[in-house]
């Protein structure tokens, strides 16, 4: 079984994307949304748990929110940028779908 | 597929009332199937026909109003939440000896029961909150 992980927060102001990443299982997908898009910024002091992460599981960035914020030139390489209809791919192609809240 | 949404937070607070409807929009551009959006918590405040943000920002309560209309979908608003924020339809604000509504177009009044059954009829259940 596949899941998708929506992590909505930065982690510079909530723990959800690093227990997102503690506790999702290899072959699963985690979409950064919203504020979450800044665990996807290069260079940051979880950066480096996000690049381990991506050995085995697809990490991707909402576009839209990416670009709202300016950080499209800082997008660690190899995260999958998608936009909203992306997003319902995602939901569709994984079993299930966990809002990490 | 079925898509059974869960919007646990108000509008203007963050972004998830946004998320969810630009998900559920392109989701129906694909061709999927709404069965039901449920708002619980703060988010039993988008259904409040009451909201009058300035003019040059988005009206998210309208928004959700006129995607029903067009698309027929199923717009559910926790009672319990509802009464702990002052959103009422007419039957409710008549039990509550309220004198008044404020209930959106194409919004109703149910209970948990309702976003059950939609975790239970959907293929996904996709939570957007806080």
């Amino acid at each position: 079984m596949t899941i998708l992980h929506t992590v909505n927060k930065s982690p510079f102001e909530d723990s959800s994307l690093e227990s997102c990443l503690r506790c999702s299982k290899a072959g699963s997908t985690i979409l950064l949304i919203e504020d979450g898009i800044y665990g996807a910024t290069e260079g940051t002091i979880i950066s480096d748990k996000v690049k381990a992460a991506m050995a085995d599981r697809t990490v991707c960035a909402l576009q839209p929110d990416v670009e709202a914020r300016g950080m499209k030139d800082k997008i660690i390489e190899g995260i999958k940028l998608v936009d909203y209809a992306g997003f319902v791919d995602l939901a569709t192609e994984n079993d299930t779908v966990e809002s990490w809240l | 597929m079925k898509f059974g949404i869960l919007i646990n937070e108000g509008p203007y607070q963050h972004q998830a009332s946004d998320t969810a409807y630009n998900f559920v929009k392109a989701a129906l551009d694909k061709g999927h199937e709404i069965f039901r959006i449920f708002f619980y918590h703060d988010g039993v405040n988008n259904g409040t026909r009451f909201t009058v943000p300035p003019q040059d920002d988005r009206n998210i309560q309208v928004r959700w109003s006129e995607l029903a209309e067009k698309h027929g979908l199923d717009l559910v608003i926790c009672i319990a939440a509802a009464q702990r924020r002052g959103i009422m339809d007419e039957d409710e604000a008549k039990r509550q000896g309220i004198d008044g509504n404020n209930i959106a177009p194409g919004f109703r009044i149910s209970g948990l029961g309702q976003l059950i059954e939609a975790g239970i009829q959907a293929d996904r259940l996709v939570v957007f909150g806080d």
